[in-house]
């Protein structure tokens, strides 16, 4: 259970990543996460609002990409994509395969953020027009 | 309300990849072959490292272990029977070693300089999930199965198989009590890490030992 741990590393990546944008919101983070990284999603997903208190990340949504396994076939010369995970064997001709190409991936793809409203443009200029009077 | 979407594409546990990409840079100078062991609770860690430690002191090598444990200091003192220097890393309940707890615990550690050692041992948390995510900046990643287990934790904890460089099945002595069936368990291993080495061993008996331990000799030299 070592998602817990996962989550905050999030936290830490995206408010890293989120300083340039001083008072945005962050509205989701997108993952992508290899069917062999370790990581339970629904686990992740119940840590996240505990983790996200109280940071820049409060209410985000966590969307998690999941990627199969590829392994390089040497027999095929090709890279093909097996099913499930208890099995390194290419799906064309049966021979193990232990050329890893894919699943091993705990990468956060992208987040979106929400810029913070503007000034009232309204309310400041008829400050500034009341000061000229 | 605009909003915008920033690509990162980073990883999430990019702050330990890279204090481990450290760590083994100073391993490999420090010419030190290092070893992470990982295996659920049980498997009988602690038992083939005391062995392994004991086998290589009695080859005038020099080894020293690292272990990880939640709460306890148990497995440091039974190690440090065999003469070598052991240092307990608690976890507090964390159920992986990092590589910050690593390198802090390399840090004043007295009486041990890196380049002094031929081995350091590095004996994970016991649990066959967590530690697959996270880089000790070892050399070699030892998954280890005891026949107590059953055959199918390969097929089972695959991500972690399939992160190890080599395999030891230990407690071979207790096979036919247990009646491990060997061949399913070395298939299993294969189907999820193909092509790995794999020690059939006993820290009891010694049995399998040598072959382990000539293997350590030759990956050193690598």
């Amino acid at each position: 259970m070592h998602e817990l741990s996962i989550a905050a590393s999030i936290v830490e990546a995206v408010t890293e990543s989120a300083a340039p944008y001083p008072g945005a919101r962050v509205k989701e983070v997108r993952l992508r996460v290899g069917a062999l990284a370790s990581v339970i999603e629904d686990s992740l997903q119940f840590c996240w609002q505990l983790a996200t208190e109280d940071t820049p990340l409060t209410g985000s949504v966590l969307v998690i990409n999941k990627l199969p396994v590829i392994v390089h076939c040497e027999a095929c010369g090709v890279d093909a994509e097996i099913d499930g995970v208890q099995s390194f064997r290419c799906p064309r001709c049966g021979e193990l395969a232990a050329d890893l190409r894919q699943g091993r991936e705990l990468e956060i793809e992208s987040i979106e953020l929400e810029d913070p409203e503007p000034a009232q443009p309204g309310a400041g200029a008829r400050e500034q027009a009341e000061e000229r009077i | 309300m605009t909003t915008r979407i920033v690509e990162l594409r980073r990883g999430i546990l990019k702050k330990n990849d890279e204090l481990a990409a450290g760590l083994r840079d100073r391993f490999t100078s420090a010419g030190v072959l290092v070893l992470n062991l990982v295996s659920s609770p049980g498997t009988g860690k602690t038992a083939f490292l005391e062995r392994t430690l004991c086998e290589l002191r009695g080859r005038g090598k020099h080894a020293a272990a690292l272990v990880g444990d939640l709460e306890t200091d148990n497995d440091a003192r039974r190690l440090a029977a065999s003469g070598a220097p052991v240092r307990q890393i608690n976890t507090h309940g964390i159920c992986h070693l990092d590589a910050e707890m690593v390198g802090k615990h390399l840090e004043g550690w007295e009486g041990v300089a890196l380049a002094g050692l031929d081995y350091l041992f590095i004996e994970n948390v016991g649990n066959l999930v967590c530690p697959s995510s996270y880089d000790l900046g070892e050399r070699i990643r030892v998954v280890l199965l005891s026949v107590t287990e059953g055959e199918d934790k390969p097929l089972k904890y695959p991500g972690l198989f399939n992160s190890a460089d080599a395999a030891v099945i230990t407690k071979i002595d207790l096979a036919g009590p247990c009646g491990f069936d060997r061949e399913v368990a070395l298939r299993n291993i294969n189907e999820v890490r193909p092509g790995i080495r794999v020690f059939e061993t006993s820290a009891k008996t010694g049995a399998g030992m040598d072959e382990w331990l000539t293997y350590l000799a030759e990956q050193r030299t690598r």
